[in-house]
């Protein structure tokens, strides 16, 4: 799943200096807007040339502009799913389907029309033209045309950005069962915490042209509240967990990980299923001593591991069991706490949202969804 | 006086237009496209001055064109005689002559109404071609090509139209020959100069009406096809 990526490109006054690895399976490219997530993926895609550049997927060189060597985007075999679809208007939901395929050699074709067409929902829609289709449905037709290119990478540009709420909800899904089942990896481009939250397991992320900090997602994602204003109310901590069981006399679902237990309310997901649960940095407080008499459900025990001070505030990051959760506070608590890295604390979480039920809705429910204007 | 049946000679003039504008048509139809795709996507120094030459006959008077065509197409003109020498394509006084006539008073209107449509493709659409392995061929074969199918469609037909009604420049450069070089135009126009001729003329003016609107209306029904098969 090796990617790696090294860039140096100037736009107009704008310099792209970038150079990131990963192994994971879905890499996010996440950052504000014009910071030049798109144009690293441009040239990963070869649709832009940049000045220096080398990039190997998987030990495959594509581009090393020290060597002379650039691969034309039609040699890369590199999936690219677009913000906007770009379906080919004058062909239809299976021409358009077939497009990729029909340019691949015989040799390096893994992907399979019927399985494709059967894990993206698109049965109903073969026949129809794209200016037929839903926002939700392009997405889906654009994700099945790249996918039946048999592409060595899968490049996504905002998929999602263009579709309202309900329908990102409809298309979520498909896009976690290809990171979960497909063998090739994927860059997902998004300027939103909640997507990369809920899609990534590695995060590249930039500011202004560079990359800021890049490496798992539950590591980097609370290096975001050091990222700057953008980012702040954003701030948060990415845990893995799993459902040991919901009460519904209570109306409480446990969830487990190596840190100890949390609950939550309301039926989350089934037994045993793998959640996200995203804490954000202002709703956590810490103590000292473990607090007795408190409202506050989920108390989690751990060590602080680092504080960042920025201004008045200051993120302290605590290790609990293998996960890091970080908390805004004030340097001024700080300070009367005596917290340094290394000593014990105890987190008081406020409120944490649960990401991922990786359940995908049935083909007929997402196209029921999707069929509504 | 028979209103239904034309003479002989009348039907060598409507069979010898609709071939040489049909000649028109196709045979300057690469040439235009490949025109309209430099003019459209293209910048380079004289790029002006292209888009001038490629207009240059919608604005210059058809007898000044006829007798450019002459000095350079002609037995003695430069292309003419190597045309001639080596190919053994003849132009002056041939119905070949006309259609090249009338090709080059129609290019403009072909390479007008393919660049609009060039214009309005979006190019992204290209890229993703080009992002599921289609080479730069392909990309324009796939997806350039069908896209910009209404505005060829539509340059053809009014190279067509423009052809059918060409007399200027038709007339000063391969004359006026009955069954070689006389079209719908020049035989009207021969008939207006004779007595009795009025008759001759109103008929063979029916008959450029009626291929006039067919060549219209057929053009219509295609278009409104393509348009559909192709709107965003």
């Amino acid at each position: 799943m090796s990617i790696s990526v090294a860039i140096r490109h100037q736009l107009g006054r704008f310099a792209l200096d970038v150079s990131f690895e990963s192994r994971g399976r879905l890499t996010a490219l996440f950052g504000p807007s014009g910071c030049g997530k798109t144009s690293v993926i441009n040239i990963i895609a070869g649709l832009i040339r940049a000045d220096v550049a080398r990039i190997t997927i998987r030990g495959d060189v594509l581009a090393d502009t020290a060597q002379g060597l650039w691969l034309p985007a039609h040699r890369r075999r590199i999936g690219y799913v677009f913000q906007d679809s770009r379906l080919f208007p004058h062909l239809s939901v299976r021409q358009n389907l077939g497009y990729g395929r029909w340019f691949t050699p015989k040799p390096g074709r893994y992907a399979d029309e019927a399985s494709v067409v059967d894990m993206l929902g698109l049965a109903k829609l073969l026949e129809r033209k794209p200016q037929q289709l839903s926002g939700g449905e392009k997405q889906r037709v654009a994700l099945g045309r790249a996918l039946l290119q048999s592409p060595r990478l899968l490049l996504m540009d905002e998929p999602l950005a263009s579709l309202d709420e309900a329908r990102k909800l409809d298309v979520m899904p498909y896009i976690e069962r290809l990171r979960d089942e497909l063998k090739i990896p994927i860059i997902y481009v998004s300027h939103s915490p909640a997507e990369v939250a809920r899609l990534a397991t590695d995060v590249v992320l930039m500011a202004e042209g560079r990359v800021l900090r890049s490496g798992a997602a539950g590591d980097v994602l609370p290096a975001i509240a050091s990222a700057g204003d953008d980012y702040s109310r954003e701030a948060g901590s990415l845990l893995e967990m799993r459902v040991a069981g919901h009460d519904p006399e209570t109306g409480l679902t446990t969830l487990q990980f190596a840190g100890g237990v949390a609950f939550v309310t309301g039926p989350v997901a089934a037994r045993n299923t793998q959640v996200r649960v995203l804490v954000r940095a202002t709703d956590v407080m810490l103590a000292t001593v473990r607090p007795k008499g408190i409202s506050a459900l989920n108390i989690l025990g751990g060590k602080v591991e680092s504080i960042v001070e920025d201004g008045a505030s200051a993120d302290a990051v605590l290790r609990v069991g293998d996960a890091r959760l970080t908390a805004r506070l004030t340097r001024h608590s700080v300070q009367q706490l005596g917290l340094k890295p290394g000593k014990t604390a105890y987190a008081i979480v406020k409120a944490m949202s649960v990401k991922t039920p990786t359940r995908l809705p049935s083909v007929a429910d997402a196209q029921g969804a999707d069929a509504r204007p | 006086m028979n209103w239904f049946t034309l003479s002989p000679e009348e039907w060598n003039a409507v069979r010898l237009s609709v071939k040489v504008a049909t000649w028109a048509m196709f045979a300057s139809l690469p040439l235009a496209i490949a025109v309209a795709m430099i003019l459209a996507r293209t910048n380079f120094w004289g790029k002006s001055l292209l888009n001038g030459l490629v207009h240059l006959p919608l604005v210059l008077p058809p007898v000044v064109t006829g007798y450019l065509l002459l000095l350079t197409f002609g037995r003695r003109g430069l292309a003419g005689a190597f045309l001639a020498e080596h190919f053994g394509l003849v132009f002056s006084f041939r119905w070949t002559g006309a259609a090249l006539a009338c090709a080059v008073m129609g290019f403009p209107l072909m390479v007008r109404a393919i660049r609009l449509s060039i214009e309005t493709i979006d190019r992204k659409l290209e890229q993703a071609a080009s992002t599921l392995g289609a080479n730069p061929a392909w990309v324009f074969a796939t997806v350039t090509l069908p896209l910009m199918l209404p505005g060829i469609i539509a340059g053809m037909i009014l190279c067509f139209a423009k052809a059918m009604g060409e007399f200027g420049a038709t007339i000063t450069f391969v004359s006026n020959i009955p069954g070689e070089t006389q079209t719908l135009p020049s035989a009207i126009y021969t008939f207006t100069q004779v007595p009795d001729g009025d008759a001759n003329a109103l008929r063979l003016t029916a008959v450029s009406v009626i291929i006039s609107l067919v060549a219209l209306v057929a053009s219509e029904v295609l278009a409104r096809r393509v348009g559909q098969r192709v709107a965003e």
